[in-house]
């Protein structure tokens, strides 16, 4: 039986770690967000179901406790990234932008062949995953312009000002969602010997 | 890293996803069991022990790291006489008699009862900033009024006998039914005002006439409307938000 080991164990307890802490932070945060809905207004059924109503003091505590699990996490995954020389595996290259436009086509079958790929992700994953670590700075960043305005005062101007701060910690939220919405689905899509890497760390080339 | 390996043994593989599986296991649940514990502490003030305490770190890890000198960004000034937002109308629903009606001033030894027409008397402070509720809107709002560090000199207030100041500073509507407690950095920063005026216009009875605090690097909720009493203490003074569930500290 030929295998590869895909994902090193570190790579992988960060990427649980991440799931419970971002979920958290996620779910804090709409807490938080309810109190004050100015983008757009949660269906009260929903928010009644989720139980997301008048919890603007318990969203606020565990979102300040959790962000720095988020942070340590984020900073031992990119610590990795870095000192493995991992990273070169999802460092998108000129010809990446237009493979992912291919790879997209591929999976909405739209196009038959898909482009060849460069190490263990494809095009359009490189450029996500980067994505993905980008948003996770650009929250960090927003997040502290609102916490600390003052303080911070000249980052929240450079972000446009605290309200638009707000907006874009905001928006990151939502390409979170997003992207794990289409990350799982893809998941599904890929089947168990992609899955499984992500517990166990090996991909069964061949039996 | 991908590495290939060649003449794995499937049986080994098997015993390597089943601990896999199991670490992931233990791993939910400690997950569940930590949200669970947390959750379900002993609780400080309405919020679970671990997240008090993680308030009260956040805040001394802040002032480690940062400046508490900054302004509060500057902002252009409202239309005169346009109606600040209100919000929340606790210890408001007693009737401010405006005639006769005094601010009670304790520190130390020192008690006093002040008119309002001493704020009037004293230098004319004046700023335009965002106000910034914990609900998370904000609005830009001016003010004017006596700078809080004005008054403590000017009434030889807020310092014990051997000169340093008192930790904190107690504020109470006058029915006592909203209280707020601040640290002293914070209520010494040029901001803070006791302020008569909003938007160029007298305080309105909603918004907290005829004296309340208006103190930037706070949320609103530290903003307390109708002074009724301020006083000086080492030991934190109780806090209405805090109290139900919100950090205390609430600054930024």
């Amino acid at each position: 039986m030929i295998i590869t080991e895909k994902h090193s164990r570190i790579l992988r307890y960060t990427h649980w770690i991440n799931v419970v802490f971002l979920s958290l932070m996620v779910w804090s945060g709409i807490l938080i967000y309810w109190a004050n809905d100015a983008y757009f207004k949660i269906p009260d059924p929903i928010a009644e179901k989720l139980s997301l109503q008048y919890k603007l003091a318990e969203g606020l505590s565990w979102h300040f406790f959790i962000m720095w699990g988020f942070l340590i996490n984020g900073l031992v995954y990119l610590a990795y990234q870095i000192f493995s020389g991992e990273w070169r595996e999802l460092a998108p290259r000129l010809g990446t932008f237009k493979d992912a436009v291919l790879v997209t086509l591929h999976d909405l079958h739209l196009r038959k062949s898909a482009p060849p790929m460069h190490g263990k992700f494809n095009a359009a994953q490189k450029l996500a995953y980067c994505g993905v670590i980008l948003m996770a700075f650009g929250s960090i960043v927003t997040g502290i312009a609102i916490y600390k305005p003052v303080t911070m005062g000249w980052l929240t101007a450079l972000l446009g000002g605290y309200e638009a701060a707000r907006l874009e910690h905001f928006i990151l939220m939502i390409g979170f969602i997003l992207f794990v919405i289409v990350h799982i689905l893809q998941v599904i899509k890929a089947g168990w010997n992609n899955f499984r890497a992500m517990i166990a760390g090996y991909e069964i080339e061949k039996k | 890293m991908k590495l290939k390996k060649n003449n794995i043994d499937e049986k080994q593989l098997k015993k390597r996803l089943t601990g896999s599986i199991l670490t992931g296991i233990i791993f939910v649940a400690v997950v569940i069991f930590g949200f669970r514990a947390i959750r379900s502490s002993e609780r400080i003030e309405d919020t679970p022990y671990a997240l008090r305490h993680s308030f009260e770190w956040n805040q001394k890890i802040w002032a480690k790291i940062s400046s508490s000198k900054n302004l509060s960004v500057k902002k252009p000034r409202p239309k005169k006489g346009t109606a600040p937002r209100q919000n929340g109308d606790i210890g408001l629903q007693s009737l401010a008699d405006s005639k006769n009606y005094s601010v009670e001033v304790i520190s130390g030894n020192k008690s006093f009862k002040l008119p309002i027409a001493a704020f009037h008397a004293a230098d004319k402070v004046d700023y335009s900033t965002d106000f910034r509720c914990i609900e998370g809107w904000s609005e830009e709002m001016s003010y004017a009024g006596m700078r809080f560090s004005d008054f403590m000199k000017f009434y030889d207030i807020g310092k014990k006998p051997d000169g340093s100041y008192y930790a904190y500073v107690g504020l109470e509507t006058p029915d006592k039914e909203y209280y707020v407690s601040i640290d002293m950095e914070s209520m010494l920063h040029p901001q803070t005002v006791l302020a008569y005026e909003m938007n160029e216009a007298p305080l309105s009875l909603a918004n907290g006439a005829p004296l309340r605090l208006m103190i930037p690097v706070k949320y609103g909720i530290k903003n307390l409307k109708r002074i009724g009493k301020i006083f000086f203490s080492d030991t934190r003074p109780r806090d209405y938000w805090a109290e139900r569930g919100y950090d205390w500290y609430a600054g930024f």
